[in-house]
């Protein structure tokens, strides 16, 4: 099974500055910044480590990374030692290989000796580095302190803590504090005492941990490990996969043997979540091999009949003349699908143009209808694109981040914890939402402002926030000047800026003091790149689309759109919401998000360079959305609804 | 009014000043003589502490070391005339302890009443404040960096290059913190100055925010030093309410903020980048360098971190001019270090000289041998991690480079002595000992090394495999000195190595059986 590269720390933030340095007699350039490790193996030298992980700032504690540079004191740690012009750095030497092996010594004699039958053989930094060093001998002996008896901790249901094998490398400590940002973990007591504790409780499952996983996939040793490998052993193969529990899109390295699931392992090139995870993804994967999983195709004539189990052909052809037969029957619109958000492009593409070509009519919808389609609507009103501005990257460039019904920490895990990383590198935070989320108040995370408003009051709030940007001077008008339509906004402008919108006249209808709204609504215009996020306390409510294009007024309005660190950006439910709607699944939208011409022309209306198979008969239906597809198949005007997923019906 | 001193210092309160404070307040009421009590600093002749001292015509006259059952005594031999007593020491300034010292850092302590400005004012006191309040930060940077100061924490880095990085760097905060975590066994000079003379370490830190642009200062002081913390809170609320700390210091533009903060109790935490993390209230775990505090210190921001009695030097140099102090000392060691004596001798205290004086000066001179009347085998200089040097090295002047030759530090100038009845092999040990449970816990060399060292000690004091055992303390040294994180897992091998290599003897080895060039490095 092939491994991902392991930098040991962090590529360096700078990317103009470059530096030029002598590794091993390997000229080596790379960014100002970079450290020694990083840079040795981008040249592919690999300096033995073990408390360093490029997920991770470095720490500089196992001493194995220690370098010689030439004119410099002592031996230095590659991973906390910057790159400088012309250094010249030797990363083995005959002292060096002392340093380390006495290091390695001095770990192995606190560390049990089952390596044949440890959960980690093959895949265990510790051996690994033993190797590397050389180590040959521990003649401290094994009768002096050690923690060889240190009990194991079972108690939660996905990974197993194991004390014995614990080398106090902080790997676990600093995943949960910096790439999940939970604190749930901490080290107790200092020097030979030191061991890694779960909060102050007793074990794992009654402390803040939040079962991501981070401190597993951080952890070099057997100490925290998958209780599925401690099981299966370890994988062969990995596939690589993205996750659907949730809108972020998470990509996975399926571990494998065979066909069997042994670790779902975050993939640290995935876009959306360089190699983090939740607990959903990284360890709620049963129902991939579940027994209740239907794998085979299966009919049954009517609801009061068995499902039987037949042939693939069987299925589709029976399933087709089934179609024919209530279209012969009822008309053309009497059939209609639903696509879901957790299919990919292909798959929604392929349904609704099933529906389209096939059933001739526009009785296709997405699930999406029933989350987001407020964000559809409100921004293509309003930018002209029915989709979100930034990746989730963006975040990192935000100085002020306004979270408008939205509970990301638990919605969207992964991205909430990048949310938190760059709150704790200073952010402001502005949270609009009835609820106390987790973000409103955590370890290193503060709500500048948390606006409780009541329910139902969303447009009111982002008006008066408007109120105080425009009466107060506070609009970026050469950005909108340049960028946006001045007589709309002048029409916008008037409209909030008139009294009744002011958070002084809204204040008792929001619930929120003025001077809060006040105070937020400048820290939004005036603190830096401003980024919205919203969920579905924007968009499930029957101002949704209004609210969204409030949104996008408030953003344009302040100069917030159009570069990293800023934008409007909804927080979906699936992972291809925008995908599925891109696709045409939208009964009014061809692919591409083409407009739906109001009366069908002859021949068929065709979009520039799309295929052929949009019919005369699709362009002249009337459109149809979910809701109303339900509620006609229970009537049974449609007869036959097809769901690739089965998403929509419950969320209903 | 007759002013009597009886001082505040604790060696003094440890061995009963208060109570004789006490008597010498109620002898005097019930025999109707008006009296001033003045609760000084010691003069650090710890022997003689309680060491009253009485305002005469003559000058102020020494008794000691006096117990409240001495002061009725006292004044019927007419103490408060200077009258002569069987504890009579003569008068103060000519005791040769004293007369022998060069005192700049410290020359106002035991002198003045610690917690009074006026009295501070009156003894020279921010004088070198004023001088700083005309010059440019440039010019204050150059007189610390010409004066030749060096860190007086153990480090000797030099105190102007540290400012200047400081100066030079560009944020909106910067900070001075001043380390008196002054941990090292048999050192106490820390505390004898905060004790003592505090309005000095506090002048000290506002002239190096001046010069560095530095509005906030910390005082992390360790929690031991429950008197020093008391006597720099008092110092402070009175430089506040006096204009010498806060908002447009004596009308300047330059503000001032300081504070004291108590530390916890770890030993690494005198480590400063331990010192920084908890100050910022985390856990005392050691930082990596580089970035060097001066850069990102404290909260991430440009930092200077000095010692106590590098701060509490900075006002006379300011004071005097760089010349003044340069013309001090020897070599690259400039200006006068405060030598505190322990151990086993005769008399242990507090002399300040400057840099050159010898060990065997120190030790018989001024220490007057060792108190068992033994002969003296070994000194360990710079704390619980400096090296041992035996009698052979007695000559050595104080220098740093000196020491450095020798595979030895200087430190924080404090000098144990043993005598001949002490077993080197078991010094060795308690080195290892006090490594491991100072231990931050952080770098592998220094968590495992350390309770792997003293495990390795038993079985060479047992006499277990001792060749193999010997040859594995060595290694184990060898991995702490180039392995770890910080001086305390790295300068661990001083102590046993020049335990080992100096009196292999007590090791079990023969003279022969050691090549005593053999360095860890």
């Amino acid at each position: 099974m092939d491994k991902q590269t392991d930098y040991g720390t962090p590529a360096s933030r700078n990317t103009e500055q470059q530096v030029t340095l002598d590794i091993d007699g390997h000229s080596i350039t790379v960014a100002k910044g970079t450290s020694i490790m990083h840079a040795a193996m981008q040249a592919g030298i690999s300096i033995p480590k073990l408390c360093a992980t490029d997920s991770l700032e470095p720490f500089g504690s196992c001493r194995l990374c220690l370098v010689e540079i030439d004119g410099r004191r002592g031996y230095p740690a590659s991973c906390t030692t910057p790159v400088d012009e012309g250094l010249k750095v030797h990363t083995q030497t005959p002292k060096l290989a002392d340093i380390r092996r006495g290091v390695m010594e001095l770990y192995i004699s606190d560390h049990p000796l089952d390596c044949l039958t440890c959960s980690a053989n093959g895949d265990c930094e510790l051996q690994d580095m033993a190797g590397a060093v050389g180590l040959r001998e521990v003649r401290y002996g094994y009768e002096g302190s050690n923690h060889l008896s240190a009990e194991k901790d079972n108690s939660n249901p996905y990974f197993q803590f194991d004390a014995s094998k614990c080398i106090v490398c902080s790997r676990c400590v600093r995943a949960c504090e910096e790439t999940q940002g939970t604190f749930a973990l901490t080290i107790q007591g200092r020097g030979f005492d030191s061991k890694v504790a779960a909060g102050n409780f007793d074990n794992f499952l009654d402390s803040e941990c939040v079962s991501c996983g981070a401190c597993v996939a951080a952890c070099p040793t057997a100490t925290l490990m998958e209780k599925t490998v401690i099981e299966s052993g370890q994988p062969e193969h990995s596939v690589i996969t993205t996750c659907a529990y949730c809108g972020v899109g998470c990509s996975f390295r399926a571990e494998m043997k065979g066909e069997q699931v042994v670790r779902m392992v975050p993939d640290k090139n995935g876009g959306a979540n360089h190699g983090h995870s939740c607990v959903k993804g990284r360890f709620a994967w049963g129902y991939a091999t579940h027994r209740d999983r239907i794998t085979k195709p299966m009919i049954r004539k009517s609801i009061h009949d068995a499902w039987q189990e037949v042939s693939w052909e069987e299925a589709i052809s029976y399933a087709a003349s089934e179609l024919q037969r209530i279209q012969s029957k009822h008309g053309r619109n009497a059939i209609g699908a639903i696509t879901s958000s957790r299919c990919t492009n292909e798959e929604t593409y392929l349904v609704q143009k099933l529906v389209r070509a096939a059933f001739g009519n526009n009785n296709v919808d997405t699930c999406a209808r029933v989350c987001h389609s407020p964000t559809g609507y409100g921004l293509k009103q309003t930018l002209g694109e029915s989709a979100g501005t930034q990746t989730f990257d963006s975040v990192m460039q935000s100085d002020v981040i306004m979270v408008i019904g939205a509970n990301p920490t638990d919605g969207h895990p992964v991205f909430g914890s990048q949310m938190k990383r760059r709150l704790r590198q200073g952010a402001k935070l502005i949270i609009a939402d009835p609820r106390a989320i987790d973000l409103v108040s955590g370890p290193h995370v503060q709500a500048d402002y948390h606006l409780k408003l009541k329910p139902g009051t969303n447009v009111a709030l982002i008006t008066a926030m408007a109120h105080v940007v425009v009466t107060e001077g506070l609009v970026d008008e050469a950005f909108v000047k340049a960028r946006c339509e001045w007589d709309s906004f002048q029409y916008w402008s008037e409209f909030v800026a008139q009294p009744e919108n002011s958070p002084e006249a809204m204040e008792a209808a929001i619930g929120v003091p003025a001077s809060d709204l006040r105070a937020a609504a400048r820290l939004f215009a005036t603190g830096g790149n401003a980024a919205i996020y919203y969920g579905l306390g924007v968009t499930e409510h029957s101002q949704g689309s209004t609210m969204v294009m409030g949104i996008a007024n408030l953003a344009m309005a302040t100069g917030n759109i159009g570069r990293e660190g800023v934008g409007v950006n909804p927080l979906r439910g699936q992972n291809n919401v925008q995908g599925s709607c891109d696709m045409g699944s939208f009964p009014h939208e061809f692919p591409a998000i083409a407009t739906f011409p109001t009366m069908p022309p002859a021949p068929c209306w065709k979009m520039p360079g799309a295929d052929r198979w949009i019919t005369s008969q699709a362009c002249a239906s009337p459109i149809c959305w979910t809701l109303r597809l339900m509620v006609a198949s229970r009537r049974c005007i449609a007869k036959v609804k097809t769901l690739p997923s089965p998403t929509p019906t419950p969320s209903m | 009014m007759i002013t009597i001193y009886v001082p505040r210092d604790s060696s003094a309160l440890s061995l009963g000043a208060n109570q004789v404070a006490a008597a010498i307040q109620q002898e005097a009421d019930q025999r109707q003589i008006s009296i001033k009590l003045v609760r000084n600093g010691s003069r650090g002749m710890f022997w003689l502490e309680p060491m009253v001292e009485v305002l005469t015509v003559q000058g102020r006259v020494a008794y000691g070391p006096v117990q409240p059952e001495d002061v009725a005594s006292l004044f019927d031999a007419g103490f408060t005339e200077g009258g002569q007593h069987a504890l009579s020491l003569g008068l103060t300034d000519e005791l040769p302890w004293l007369k022998r010292q060069e005192r700049l850092t410290f020359a106002r302590v035991g002198i003045t009443d610690p917690v009074c400005l006026d009295d501070y004012l009156a003894h020279e006191g921010y004088r070198g404040l004023r001088n700083t309040l005309v010059q440019s930060p440039e010019a204050i940077v150059a007189q610390v960096t010409d004066s030749g100061l060096r860190g007086r924490g153990g480090a000797a880095f030099p105190t102007g290059i540290k400012w200047k990085t400081v100066m030079v760097a560009q944020a909106e905060q910067k900070y001075i913190v001043c380390n008196a975590d002054e941990g090292d066994s048999g050192t106490y000079s820390d505390r004898m100055i905060m004790e003592g003379d505090p309005f000095v370490l506090i002048e000290g830190m506002t002239i190096a925010g001046i010069a560095v642009g530095a509005t906030q200062g910390y005082i992390y002081v360790r929690s031991e030093y429950p008197h020093s913390i008391a006597a720099l809170n008092l110092a402070i609320k009175e430089a506040y309410a006096a204009g010498y700390l806060g908002r447009s210091i004596l009308g300047s533009t330059h503000d001032f903020y300081l504070e004291v903060r108590r530390a916890a109790g770890a030993y690494v935490c005198g480590e400063e980048t331990a010192l920084l993390e908890s100050l910022e209230g985390k856990r005392g775990l050691v930082r990596f360098k580089p970035p060097l505090p001066a850069i990102s210190g404290l909260f991430g921001k440009p930092t200077v971190i000095n010692n106590v009695i590098s701060l509490a030097t900075v006002p006379i140099i300011m004071d005097k001019g760089s010349e003044y102090y340069r013309d001090y000392g020897m070599g690259r060691s400039r200006g006068t270090l405060p030598i505190q004596l322990a151990g086993n001798l005769k008399h242990a205290g507090l002399v300040e000289k400057a840099f050159g004086v010898t060990l065997r000066e120190l030790l018989y001179d001024y220490g007057g041998g060792s108190a068992s009347g033994r002969p003296i085998k070994a000194v360990q200089v710079g704390g619980p991690l400096g090296a041992y040097l035996p009698e052979s090295q007695f000559d050595t002047p104080l220098d740093y480079e000196a020491f450095s030759k020798l595979w030895a530090v200087l430190g924080h100038g404090g000098i144990v002595a043993f005598d001949d009845t002490v077993d080197m092999a078991h010094m060795a040990r308690y080195a290892l000992e006090f490594c491991a449970v100072e231990s931050c816990g952080k770098c592998t060399p220094c968590r495992i090394g350390s309770t792997r060292g003293v495990e390795v000690m038993d079985k060479v004091m047992a006499g277990t495999d001792h060749v193999q055992n010997i040859a594995l303390l060595r290694d184990l040294s060898d991995t702490m000195l180039n392995g770890s994180l910080c001086a305390l897992g790295g300068m661990t091998p001083y102590p046993v190595l020049s335990a080992l290599n100096h009196f292999p003897q007590d090791f079990g080895l023969s003279e022969a059986g050691v090549n005593k060039k053999e360095r860890a490095a």
